[in-house]
């Protein structure tokens, strides 16, 4: 069986070029760039090379960027170490109700610690409107952090808009692209904000190595405290493998963004014109500002997990947010918050597409999908009162 | 994640359906959980004669409808009413911990029908809900849920559950 691979937006497989320049890596270097000899030295050439790389996917200086181990830390140490770094200027943070958890839990956690968060509401394409951002930032605000790319339903933030807002009120900007991060355009500059936060795996580096892209003079306590790594900013001997891997993905997805948007955004449409042929499915995000590698779909008196299982039966690969799949109570966030109902949320997939994929894949996919509705919805009690027997 | 088992009567489940002029009907769960289970029963000289099930729920609740109709065919209802959560699960072989609360709603479903059977045997109208979690409508579901790790009923918005200690919320990746 074949493996259809359209799961992305969870982990892209490495570029041969990625794998082939940490092969090379752990093949023949070694040694602590931190180390003041020779094998040390040519560490900190390969360090600095690949911070290169990754600085100038984001139109950002080398020194601007530190590397991380993913995502998560990168938000972490960007939400903590202002609201820290910031506690006497104020303990007032705004957010967005949409964000990736690691935010929220970040959020959640300052707030057991006296600090105030408040949470924007998003319309129905689960779009910020940037107006409420001003409304919200009082001059107790010390940060805010809304994300660039949605990673459940693929709506892009207008982070411009509120980069604007931001620097108006001089309160410091966080924007959480990982998923956005060497799918589309990321720009620093163009974007205004203060603190940026990426992850390799999303544009087919290594998972496990990420980075945080911090402006200069930006007040940020460091998360894990060690040596002098990172200008003291991130403590811990580097990630040296995956941090050549970043810099490599880095370096590719810069050059072939354009094609890679072109390829993906063409699978997508594949995808949505071939889902005509199910009935009762929504679709979650917004139509044109949104990721071109991300479909998020609900489908109707089904739930996610057990299509999921079945699609992986016939080898394709993609994610659910359904409650049940992922160990937790309720549907996502997410989906409630742009006006989902329970049911809906639950029989909700991301089918994400790479590089890699084909259009004859992503028919494939419909095809079993389109089975795989009709045997669920068959033993379906939802479906059968909707249909009145 | 699943045992052979359940991954067998996940894909291939047995008794899916509705009997028309069932004898009973048993009905659990709410969508807000994300799973939702009805068994129709047919009964002659207090046996179960046919048992039907539909599901809307994940891979662990299709396959614990299934057995537990498995189970229940041919049994008298006193030894139908026996049939208890734990011993579907051991059927199965096991479920992932935080599985418990979709693994409940099988006998739970198959108890409540066998409870109607015997009201509309007394001749009461209707049928009366399960006691603990009733059916609530899709559009206005009031939120009632169940620990995934112990089945306990939680709170609205509760992040960890208060009888286990184990997190609830979203994973997300």
């Amino acid at each position: 069986m074949d493996t259809i691979y359209l799961d992305h937006i969870s982990a892209t497989p490495l570029h041969p070029e990625v794998k082939r320049a940490m092969i090379d890596y752990i093949s023949h270097s070694y040694g602590n760039p931190v180390s003041q000899h020779h094998v040390g030295d040519a560490a900190l050439e390969t360090l600095e090379g690949a911070r290169e790389k990754v600085a100038g996917l984001i139109n950002a200086n080398p020194e601007e960027v530190i590397f991380t181990s993913g995502g998560t830390e990168s938000i972490n140490h960007a939400i903590k170490g202002v609201a820290l770094a910031r506690a006497e200027k104020g303990k007032h943070i705004v957010t967005s109700n949409i964000e990736h958890n690691a935010v929220l839990k970040s959020l959640r956690m300052l707030e057991r610690m006296g600090y105030r968060v408040t949470s924007i509401s998003v319309d129905e394409f689960g779009l910020v409107d940037p107006d409420d951002v001003k409304k919200a930032i009082t001059d107790e605000t010390i940060l805010v952090s809304i994300m660039h790319a949605n990673n459940e339903i693929g709506t892009v933030e207008p982070i411009a808009e509120i980069g604007r807002i931001t620097r108006e009120r001089k309160v410091p900007f966080h924007c959480d692209a990982v998923a956005s991060t060497g799918v589309i355009p990321v720009d620093v500059q163009e974007m205004g904000v203060d603190l940026l936060s990426i992850a390799a795996d999303q544009f087919y580096g290594p998972s496990g190595v990420g980075a945080l892209y911090i402006r200069p003079k930006t007040e940020v306590w460091p998360l894990l405290d060690g040596g002098m790594q990172e200008n003291s900013r991130r403590g811990g001997t580097h990630n040296m493998v995956g941090i050549v891997g970043m810099g490599k993905a880095a370096e590719l997805a810069r050059e072939e963004m354009p094609q890679r948007m072109e390829h993906v955004l063409h699978l997508k449409k594949a995808f949505i014109d071939g889902l005509g042929f199910i009935d009762e499915i929504i679709f979650n995000g917004h139509p044109t500002q949104s990721l071109p590698n991300l479909s998020s779909i609900s489908v109707s008196y089904v739930e996610g997990e057990s299509m999921m299982l079945l699609l992986d039966e016939e080898g394709i690969c993609i994610s659910t947010r359904s409650a049940c799949a992922s160990g937790s109570l309720r549907a996502s966030h997410v989906l409630l918050s742009i006006g989902r109902d329970y049911a809906a949320a639950q029989g909700t997939l991301l089918f994400s597409f790479g590089m890699e994929n084909t259009v004859e894949e992503v028919e494939r996919a419909l095809e079993t999908l389109k089975k795989v509705v009709a045997t669920l919805r068959n033993i379906s009690p939802l479906y059968r009162k909707q249909k009145g027997n | 994640m699943y045992s052979e088992t359940v991954m067998d009567h996940f894909k291939n489940p047995r008794n899916v359906g509705r009997i028309e002029d069932a004898d009973a009907i048993g009905e659990v769960g709410n969508p807000v959980c994300g799973d939702m289970m009805t068994i129709t029963l047919k009964v002659k000289d207090d046996r179960i004669e046919d048992i039907k099930f539909e599901t809307f729920g994940c891979g662990a609740a299709i396959a614990v409808s299934s057995m537990v109709t498995e189970m229940a065919k041919g049994k008298t209802l006193e030894e139908a009413l026996k049939i208890s959560n734990k011993s579907v699960v051991e059927k199965l072989e096991g479920l992932p911990k935080n599985k418990l609360h979709c693994s409940n709603l099988g006998a739970d479903a198959l108890h409540q029908a066998i409870m109607d059977y015997y009201e509309r045997k007394k001749g009461r109208a209707g049928r009366k809900k399960r006691q603990r979690e009733k059916v609530e409508p899709l559009e206005k579901p009031e939120g009632h849920c169940y620990c995934p790790y112990c089945d306990a009923e939680l709170p609205d918005e509760a992040v960890v559950c208060a009888l286990c200690g184990k997190s609830t919320v979203h994973r997300g990746e």
